[in-house]
């Protein structure tokens, strides 16, 4: 049994952490190139969850087979996301680009509200779901327990995918380099005669497009209400900070540290469950200040 | 210095007499300061019950309200924080005229309010929120809740499982992690406990509230296989929790208990298969055989369809409760004054023992400010009518047999119950 706990235990916690990790991994993108942390991506959540269900739920009645409905998933959260992401950077914080760090966080939070209130005035407050793309990929058992294919083999492949792509594309592209340099240092890569405003621009869009595409992957397992962008934004927090601002591979390594510990934490000590993100946290913390990865000194934040 | 006080003591009796004239002349318009969820995830309860309210107070207004006198709905959101929430509520109940208030939705806002509007002398109906603490723990003057309380709610919970599926032998719940999910596991163990003391519980679960993902609590369950599960949750948490359970097999396992699911059956559609337990928090159920007839009810119910392309929840029973237990009182009690305008006082005298009827069974007020509204149970089944699963086998539980008595606290109460009471009379067969 105490085997089969931890298997059990180990498979909750990677797929919690595989949707986690696809969240914190455009707050933490962003955070790197521009020093400040986008409170506005719990929206960008929201957006990509609320989005996708009004696609998949528009296109029921047509019977589409699994792979369109899968594929509109990505699309409409590649639209959605990376427009308001590029709209957040050209329309808000660019024009704050060299004030107060504090004055920035404060301009997102701003926008987080006025977006949550949009987002009110689109969909209202009646609970959105779209459960009919997880039941179609079936289920699986494990030790007697089922799970479902959905969350067991399709979001953690996509997460992996993510970091995958991402990290190519940081190291082989010229865009991915060139954003690599600003975060390393801004005045530099101005200077080597990067455009760092369109690098800019182009984070917020990635950003907002792994923010938008967390939340049309959870849509199918979990309800949207208003006020979830806030739950979901406060979590990701722990895990780019327990990574280290910035760090993508420190984000998956505290991604999948929480998801296991919350997971273990829900079969041994209920009651610890909704702390455990921050325990974490502090864990880490207490021994690496800058959380596991840390690159330069010169963070604002 | 002697004219000064002259002046001031003539000043206070122009005051004080000017004051008892406006309390017994007709004013132009009655204030209903009113509270309810706009915002974050409680507002899947409290937005319904917003339009439900509006749509009722025009229909009354426009029928004449109060013998000729207006009501005059302000909206307090509760969504946004205790600070502003309790600061705003003073300030409409410090407003000068005519006026009540109806709120709140949240437990914590109900405890936090009733002292005030008691040291403020105006009448507060509780209009949603269940914590049956607020009323026991202290007596209040110009404090009513016109709808059932906790208490009623999971007692009655119990005797329906107990009478559905009286042999099992394990339970596990799953609770939402805040005031309600706590005491109400609190009130369910102990009346279990006391009807049926060999029942073993092998899980308490407390995902945190507002919880996006329950697979780690199903995992869990499954491996457990619980004979009985339960959960009050309500609201997208709730939703996301049956989602999950039904895709992963968990319903054909065990028998579910979910007493607040009323709200969300619409919305789940096939996710609850038939044979799970549901309860109404109180008694409106829009399928009601015994109400299918009734005028005000149908077409009440139909209104509501129309408008918000939903069947009215819950909440929304709850709040036509509310506004008609304050207008009801106003008119008993200004008939009882063969016409002159009564004062607050008399006002919260004359509710204390009214009978009233929201859009289900009469309801009656206990001296303790507390509502006697019975419970409706049942067990869902397909229904070729609907896309989403109806609620037949329907039990009407009475408010007398599983309210704690006056003066007495429930979570006490509630462990002298003895298993006698599962074959009580009272309880009552509703359609076939």
């Amino acid at each position: 049994m105490d085997f089969n706990l931890f298997l059990l235990a180990g498979v909750d916690g990677l797929s919690y952490a595989s949707l986690l990790f696809l969240i914190s991994l455009g707050l933490t993108l962003i955070c790197g190139v521009f020093g400040v942390i986008n409170v506005a991506h719990g929206s960008l959540y929201a957006f990509g969850g609320y989005s996708a269900a009004t696609l998949l739920t528009w296109m029921a009645p047509h019977s589409p087979s699994t792979w369109i409905m899968v594929a509109s998933l990505f699309v409409s959260a590649a639209v959605v996301g990376g427009l308001l992401g590029v709209f957040l950077e050209r329309g808000l914080l660019r024009h704050f680009r060299d004030r107060d760090p504090v004055l920035q966080l404060l301009v997102t939070f701003a926008a987080f509200m006025v977006l949550e209130d949009l987002q009110r005035m689109i969909w209202g407050a009646t609970p959105v779901n779209a459960a009919d793309l997880a039941g179609r990929m079936g289920t699986s058992d494990l030790v007697g327990v089922t799970f479902m294919n959905y969350q067991l083999m399709f979001v953690p492949g996509v997460a992996l995918t993510a970091y995958a792509a991402l990290q190519f594309l940081l190291r082989h592209s010229i865009a991915g380099r060139q954003i690599v340099a600003v975060i390393h240092n801004r005045e530099v890569a101005t200077a080597l005669g990067i455009n760092a405003a369109r690098v800019g621009t182009l984070t917020f869009a990635l950003g907002g497009a792994l923010g938008a595409l967390g939340g049309a992957l959870s849509i199918p397992m979990t309800t949207f209400v208003p006020g979830l962008g806030a739950e979901m934004i406060v979590t990701s927090f722990a895990v780019i900070a327990t990574a280290g601002l910035g760090q993508i591979t420190g984000a998956l390594l505290a991604a999948v540290l929480i998801g296991l510990a919350r997971a273990m934490a829900v079969y041994t000590l209920p009651e610890l469950e909704v702390v455990m993100p921050y325990l974490i946290m502090v864990l880490v913390l207490l021994f690496r200040p800058h959380g596991f990865f840390s690159a330069t000194a010169a963070r604002r934040i | 210095m002697n004219a000064l006080t002259r002046m001031l003591g003539l000043g206070s009796v122009l005051l004080a007499l000017s004051m008892s004239s406006v309390a017994q002349t007709r004013p132009a318009e009655i204030k209903l300061g009113m509270s309810t969820f706009m915002t974050g995830s409680a507002s899947v309860l409290g937005a319904p019950a917003k339009v439900a309210a509006d749509m009722w107070i025009e229909e009354f207004n426009a029928a004449g309200g109060v013998d000729g006198v207006k009501l005059k709905p302000t909206w307090i959101d509760e969504g946004q924080g205790a600070e502003k929430f309790l600061s705003e509520y003073r300030r409409l109940a410090q407003e000068p005229g005519e006026k009540m208030m109806l709120s709140a939705i949240s437990s914590g806002y109900c405890n936090a309010l009733a002292p005030v509007a008691e040291d403020l002398k105006v009448i507060n109906i509780l209009w949603e929120c269940s914590t049956e603490k607020v009323l026991e723990e202290r007596r209040y003057k110009y404090v009513f809740r016109t709808g059932p309380n906790g208490t009623m709610e999971m007692v009655a919970a119990v005797l329906h499982l107990l009478r559905t599926k009286p042999d099992f032998k394990t339970l596990a719940v799953v609770n939402q992690d805040y005031a309600w999910g706590r005491d109400s596991w609190e009130i369910f163990r102990n009346t279990l406990l006391a009807l049926k003391p060999d029942v073993k519980i092998v899980a308490e679960l407390f995902p945190k509230f507002g919880a996006p993902d329950f697979s780690t609590e199903v995992t869990r369950l499954q491996a457990l296989r619980p004979d009985v599960v339960l959960s009050t949750a309500w609201g997208g948490d709730l939703d996301t929790f049956l989602r999950q359970a039904s895709q992963r097999g968990l319903l054909k396992n065990s028998q579910f208990v979910l007493p607040l699911a009323d709200s969300s059956l619409e919305r789940l559609g096939d996710a609850v298969p038939p044979g799970v337990i549901v309860g109404f928090v109180g008694d409106g159920y829009f399928a009601d055989p015994d109400f299918k007839a009734d005028p005000e009810t149908s077409a009440f119910v139909q209104k509501f369809k129309q408008r918000t392309g939903a069947y009215p929840n819950f909440a929304v029973y709850h709040m036509i409760q509310a506004l008609k237990a304050a207008t009801g009182a106003y008119k008993k009690a200004l008939a009882q004054n063969k016409g002159k305008w009564p004062t607050t006082d008399e006002l919260a005298s004359t509710l204390r023992t009214l009978e009233y009827r929201g859009l289900s069974r009469p309801i009656r007020m206990r001296e303790d400010g507390q509502a006697l509204q019975g419970q409706l149970y049942g067990v869902t089944r397909k229904d070729p009518s609907q896309s989403f699963p109806v609620v037949g086998a329907l039990s009407f539980y009475p408010a007398q047999i599983v309210a704690a008595p006056v003066g007495q606290k429930s979570a006490e109460w509630v462990k002298t119950l003895k298993p006698e009471l599962l074959k009580s009379a009272e309880i009552q067969r509703v359609g076939n």
